[in-house]
Formats: structure tokens, C-alpha cells, sequence
């Protein structure tokens, strides 16, 4: 894929100012500001929940409050006050929706900024998507082509509704809802999120997409996801984040859990531009996600790619448990941290079934005074017979006052099992800027083309849509970061 | 096209140019040889812009620009090419995903159409015939694990692409056989027109045996101490720069 000049012209146009700094007026359904057991109850009331799930969010919120913040990662922040929070919010719709006519207008010019298509024909053609707008979600198309194929994909309320037995059968069976502290939050108090379940012997014949926005002022957004690929099938997945500017910091806890069954594949592609913060580090968004995929049957594989530009703070380890035996593991990440971000970002590959594999390619950027941490384990279980991992982490460093750090945690208890690990640090040389400003690129310009060149080997796996969109961000993200 | 007027540079307070004058119309192409260290790769250097020369005094103009204001992608923009004596690797990016977005920048730089992908595929395969380059070679990542020879026949794809109005090829011909020699002085034979310049830096006279100087000039010490015609040139290869000297 090339970043041709329209590419290069569409980031011009988008100048130092980050392009979605804007919120949408509408009026939100918010609870009370604050965290407790009544809160939780409401939110689980709003969305008409069952009981067990109720008994579920009040379990992982009694946990919670035993729970300490983690304090293991390279991510520095100031204390995080809970209480001083809303926990639900909710766009009003005047009426319930039946069609996209019928979203609020606000809404729909928000995405219409943002540059988000929602119908067919325009840019992310062939992709259904299931936007969530902070945190219930608005219109879902495609609805009917996929479910003639026994697709499921629709909000992960609708799905509490109308699917209780699959979300009973696989809510918390990857993360539960005692993981980590950020999890279990989310687990007490998640508001939507998207639900997805492929029957057997089914390919999902497009790309399923989710436009996640947060927007109310002081809303931490909980999402939560589930995708379930029955054996045999197949899909691919695409999270798309945008969020306008704040001057608060906006907090981001979500969780996504991955489950394929024998013969079954998942790739899950993200890239997430929420808001970075400004050059002096002021604003933007904490992300503390809990990304999980437990490939349950035998040969069954599930990819994650990432390209994270955005957040002030990002502490995300998309994982794979290997299950199943000859099961597959895959993760791809690029990361950019400029001006004041941090990133602390990895995976781990958990081999439990036999002949199981994983491949680790990370890529990381640092410029200005971004920090920037790739932390991986990569674990070789007593049963895990030649159980095969290939890691490579590769830094790159632009100007003095960046920081790129390599963490690997290898754990093998396993004599059969061949663990590679290969690690990389460079810095954009100056022959090499020089070199394309020689040949008439601008320093941007020749910064975007030779950190694209540096993170090819993850770009080629997105789908084709998203990899453009990921090299004008990558573009933008290290805007101002030479000269 | 080019005069360069009384041009002094240091380089970490060390006199490399110590006033060096020449003027190239054009359609000439002009030779420029010496022995090592007298200054030759500075003046290419200074010529296109890199950083970490300090001009002492002296002017460039070029094009009746001052070429000293301007920065290396916008001399690139106005016409100015440097053929790398040590052209640097760029892993990860593809030659022609690179080529095109060179070329079309340098377009836009002069306000023209910038070339869709089938254009500029139709050029870059002539062009790259022409010099005999293979086109699994443009597909690689530029100049990533090529041989000397192949770098600089990567060099000479390039110029004929950008189509420049000066270029400068710097030691273009060291590390070549005399295939690739000739290979190369037929690209920069077919380029030559009534509105473009050359200008060779060389250590030897080789390679001016295929093009065909109008002048040359001898850098020693950071000074041009002679200028002649090719008759020049064939003097030094026989005398030595110590016997011209």
C-alpha cells in the first residue's frame, strides 16, 4: 500500500489541531456522578438485565472494592478519583429507533466529521457497522444480510435481550470478572458494547465494524465486547476510535473477549486515535483496556493488530490463550507515543494445547517525549508440546527526549517448545532524512514515509480500508515531531 | 544555470572550501576532479543543502535563486539533484511506492498533475529499461541489501525520473565494472538537453571517456586551481594530480 500524494494531501489538510476536537450537542440520560452499588443496579435496570447478570456486575463490583490500581506498568498519572465520575450516559433518543432516518441529526454530522459512512456506498463500503455513541448504540445496518447467514452482530445490550443463553454461556469465561482491576471495573459497570457470534461452518462474508466515540464530559467509557466464532467459521473485526478534545482527562476501561472453537478463526484489527493530549501534556485520554482471545478448539487461531496512536496513556496487552492443540496466536502492534504520551503495550501467549504457535511483531514509536513500553509474556505450559513462539520487537526513536523500552517475560516449562525472541532500538538517521529531502519530501513527509517503511510488516495485515486510514494517522500523530 | 561565487566553508571550524568560483550554463556538463579530501563530496554536499556545513562566506545562485536560502527539498523542487556517492537504505519502503511519491512531490512542487499509479508505472518501465534495471529490484525496499553497482543505477532511475535541471552525481562511478560505467553514462547521455547541466564529480578520468566534459575543473585544497577541457582531464590521468600541481 502506498501513501500516494492524495494520501499525503488529506494530511496536510488536517493541520496541528487534532481533527475530532469537537463535541456534539445532545442531551445524555446520566446517572449520578459517582460509583456504588445502586449505581450499579441502575444501570443494570436501565438495560432491562436478567438477574444473573445483575448478581454478576454486583460480584465484580464487591470485588472492585478490594482491588488495588496496578502500579506495575511504566505509565505515570495522577491518582484517579472514582468517585468524581459519571458511570452511565446515554444519548435520549425521542423515540425508539427503527431506522437510521431516525437517529438524531447531531449524531449523525457528528460522524459525518469524523468521516464515517454510515451507509454502504461510501468509504468503509462493504462494512457493517455497529456504531456505539458513548455508550448505547445508535444504528446498526447490514442487520438483515447477516442474519439470513445466522450472524449475529448487533449492540451487546440487544444481545442481553434477545440472546441471553450465548452471553450467559461466554460472558467472563476469558476475562472474569476478578482479572485485574480495570476489568473487573468494567465488568461492574459496563454500559454497551458490540456482540458478535458466527454459527458453524460460517465465513462472515464483510468486515464487522464498531465506531466507538466517547462524548459526554466526565463519562468514563466501559465498553464491552464479545465475539463467539463457532467452529469452522470465520470473521474479521474492525474497532475504530475517535474521541473529541477535553481538557479533562477522560478514562477508558474496556474489555474484549475472543472465542473460537475448533477450525475457527478471529482476526481483530483496532486502531485507536482518542485523544493524545496536547504538546505541553495536558488532557487526553486513559485507556486501560483488557483485550482477551482464548482459542477454545483445535486449530483454531485468533490475530490481534493494533495501531495505537492516540491516548495520553495507553495499557493494553491483547492476548491469546492457546487452548486448543495446533491452535494459533497472532499479534501485531504499532504504537506512537509523541509529546507527552505513554504507552505500555504488549501481549501474551499463553500455550497450553500441544503444536500450538504465536507470532509477535511489535513495533513502537517514540517522539517528543513520549515513553513508549512494550511488555510481553510469552508462556510455555508443562502439555504445551512443541509449542512454538517467534518475537520480534522493534523501536524506533525520533529526537533526544523519547524513551523506548522492551520488557519480555519468557516462561517455558516445556523441552520440545523453540522460543525466539529478536529485539530491536534505532533512531530515523539523519543520511536518511536528508536522503528524502534531497529527492523533494518535506520533513513530514519523510518522517511519515520511513516510519511507514518501519511499520510495514504490521500494516500489511490490516485490512486494506483501515491501512490507509492507519498511514495518514501514523502521518499526523508525528506532526511537528522534527524540525 | 549555477554561479557559485567566492565560496569559503568550514566544517567544525576546519576550512574544507577556501573560495571556490564556477559557473555552469546551460547544457554544459562540467567535470570536477581532485584528489582525496580536497573538497569535492563538501561542494555536493553544500551544493543540495545537508546540514553541518557552515557557509564562511561566498554565494550560490541557481536558477537567479539565492540556493543558500532555500531548503534541500525545495532546491530538490526547483531542479537540483544529488546522485549519492553512498546512497542510504530505507527498509520497509518500497522503491516504487518511493519513486512516486518523489516524483510527485517534486510535480507538486512546480504545480503540476501529480501522476496516478498507471501513468507513473508507464514511465518508470521505460525508464528503467532504458538503464537496464530490473523491476524486481524497484519492488524491493529502497536500496536495502543492494550491491554498490545496483545503488548507483537506482541513483541514475531516479534522475531520469525527477528529470532535474542541474544534477550532480557524486563519485557515481566508483565501485562500478565498466558495464555499469557505461550503463551509466548512456542514462546521463540521454538526458543531456539545451536546458540541463551536469555536473561530475570524479576521481578518475574513466568515466569521462564516455561523458564528455565541456570543462573540468581541479579541486585541491579546497581551491579550483585549474579549469581546461577534456584535454585536462587526459593530462591528469597521465601526470598525476602531483604533476599538475
Amino acid at each position: 500500500m502506498s501513501i500516494d500524494t492524495r494520501t499525503k494531501k488529506t494530511v496536510k489538510s488536517i493541520t496541528e489541531k487534532y481533527k475530532y476536537g469537537f463535541t456534539t450537542d445532545i442531551d445524555s440520560d446520566k446517572a449520578p456522578k459517582g460509583l456504588n452499588e445502586d449505581i450499579v443496579k441502575l444501570i443494570s435496570k436501565k438495560k432491562n438485565e436478567p438477574k444473573w447478570l445483575l448478581d454478576w456486575r454486583l460480584k465484580a463490583f464487591r470485588a472492585w472494592t478490594k482491588m488495588e490500581e496496578p502500579n506495575w506498568s511504566m505509565v505515570k498519572f495522577p491518582k484517579i478519583n472514582y468517585q468524581d465520575r459519571y458511570y452511565y450516559s446515554a444519548p435520549k433518543p425521542k423515540k425508539k429507533l427503527k431506522s437510521l432516518n431516525e437517529v438524531d441529526p447531531a449524531i449523525l454530522s457528528t460522524y459525518e466529521k469524523l468521516g464515517i459512512p454510515l451507509e454502504e456506498q461510501k468509504r468503509l463500503a462493504g462494512v457493517a457497522v455497529d456504531y456505539v455513541f458513548d455508550s448505547t448504540s445508535v444504528a446498526t445496518t447490514f442487520k438483515d444480510k447477516l442474519s439470513k447467514l445466522g450472524i449475529i452482530f448487533c449492540s451487546f445490550s440487544e444481545a442481553v435481550q434477545k440472546n441471553p443463553e450465548l452471553i450467559k454461556k461466554y460472558l467472563g469465561t476469558v476475562i472474569p470478572y476478578t482479572d485485574n482491576y480495570f476489568a473487573t471495573l468494567n465488568s461492574a459497570v459496563f454500559s454497551d458494547g458490540s456482540f458478535v457470534y458466527i454459527p458453524p461452518g460460517v465465513r462472515c462474508p464483510m468486515e464487522l465494524s464498531t465506531y466507538f466515540r466517547i462524548n459526554a464530559k466526565n463519562t468514563g467509557q466501559f465498553e464491552r465486547t464479545l465475539i463467539i466464532a463457532d467452529k469452522n467459521s470465520y470473521v474479521s473485526y474492525l474497532e475504530g476510535c475517535t474521541a473529541p478534545m477535553r481538557d479533562e482527562n477522560q478514562l477508558h476501561a474496556a474489555c474484549v473477549e475472543l472465542i473460537t472453537l475448533d477450525n475457527a478463526e478471529i482476526k481483530y484489527s483496532t486502531v485507536q486515535n482518542w485523544y493524545p493530549g496536547d504538546e505541553k501534556g495536558k488532557g487526553g485520554v486513559y485507556n486501560f483496556v483488557t483485550k482477551r482471545g482464548a482459542c477454545r478448539g483445535n486449530n483454531s487461531k485468533i490475530s490481534w493488530t493494533q495501531v495505537e496512536t492516540g491516548s495520553a496513556i495507553t495499557w493494553k496487552y491483547p492476548s491469546c490463550i492457546l487452548q486448543g492443540d495446533n491452535s494459533i496466536g497472532e499479534f501485531y502492534s504499532v504504537a506512537i507515543t509523541n509529546n507527552f504520551q505513554q504507552a505500555d503495550t504488549g501481549t501474551k501467549m499463553i500455550h497450553l494445547g500441544k503444536n500450538t504457535k504465536s507470532t509477535i511483531i511489535s513495533k513502537g514509536i517514540s517522539a517528543g517525549n513520549g515513553q513508549n513500553t512494550y511488555r510481553g509474556l510469552v508462556r510455555i505450559g508443562p502439555n504445551a508440546n512443541n509449542g512454538r513462539n517467534y518475537t520480534q520487537c522493534d523501536s524506533l526513536l525520533i529526537g533526544n527526549r523519547c524513551g523506548a523500552h522492551t520488557i519480555p517475560y519468557i516462561e517455558v516449562n516445556n523441552q520440545s517448545a523453540k522460543v525466539e525472541h529478536e529485539a530491536t532500538t534505532s533512531k530515523i538517521s539523519e543520511d536518511q532524512m536528508f536522503y528524502c529531502r534531497q529527492r523533494g519530501l518535506d520533513q513530514e513527509n519523510a518522517v511519515s514515509l520511513i516510519v511507514n517503511g518501519f511499520c510495514k510488516e504490521v500494516l500489511k495485515e490490516l485490512p486494506m480500508e483501515f491501512a490507509v486510514e492507519a498511514q495518514k494517522l501514523l502521518g499526523i500523530s508525528l506532526e511537528g515531531s522534527v524540525g | 544555470m549555477l554561479k557559485i561565487e567566492n565560496l569559503h566553508i568550514n566544517v567544525e571550524n576546519k576550512k574544507i572550501l577556501q573560495g571556490v568560483n564556477l559557473e555552469i550554463k546551460p547544457n554544459e556538463i562540467h567535470a570536477i576532479m581532485g584528489p582525496n579530501g580536497s573538497g569535492k563530496s563538501t561542494l555536493a554536499n553544500v551544493l543540495s543543502g545537508k546540514e553541518g556545513y557552515q557557509i564562511k562566506k561566498g554565494k550560490i545562485t541557481f536558477l537567479k535563486k539565492n540556493l543558500l536560502n532555500l531548503e534541500p527539498e525545495t532546491r530538490a523542487g526547483e531542479g537540483l539533484f544529488l546522485a549519492f556517492q553512498y546512497p542510504v537504505e530505507i527498509p520497509g519502503v518500497s522503491g516504487m511506492n518511493f519513486l512516486r511519491t518523489t516524483v510527485n512531490s517534486v510535480r507538486k512542487y512546480n504545480k503540476q498533475k501529480e501522476l496516478d499509479g498507471v501513468n507513473f508505472l508507464k514511465i518508470l518501465r521505460k525508464k528503467a529499461k532504458f538503464i537496464k534495471m530490473d523491476e524486481k529490484l524497484i519492488k524491493r525496499s529502497v536500496n536495502t541489501g543492494f550491491s554498490g553497482g545496483e545503488k548507483k543505477r537506482s541513483e541514475i532511475l531516479q534522475m531520469s525520473l525527477l528529470e532535474p535541471k542541474l544534477a550532480i552525481l557524486d563519485e557515481t562511478d566508483s565501485g562500478l565494472d565498466i558495464d555499469a560505467l557505461k550503463i551509466v553514462a548512456n542514462g546521463v547521455n540521454n538526458l543531456k538537453n539545451k536546458n540541463r547541466s551536469f555536473l561530475i564529480i570524479t576521481h578518475y578520468q574513466r568515466l569521462l571517456n564516455y561523458i564528455i566534459p565541456d570543462k573540468v575543473h581541479i579541486l585541491s585544497k579546497g581551491k579550483i586551481i585549474k579549469s581546461g577541457d577534456k584535454k585536462l582531464a587526459i593530462e591528469l590521468e597521465e601526470k598525476g594530480y602531483e604533476g599538475i600541481m
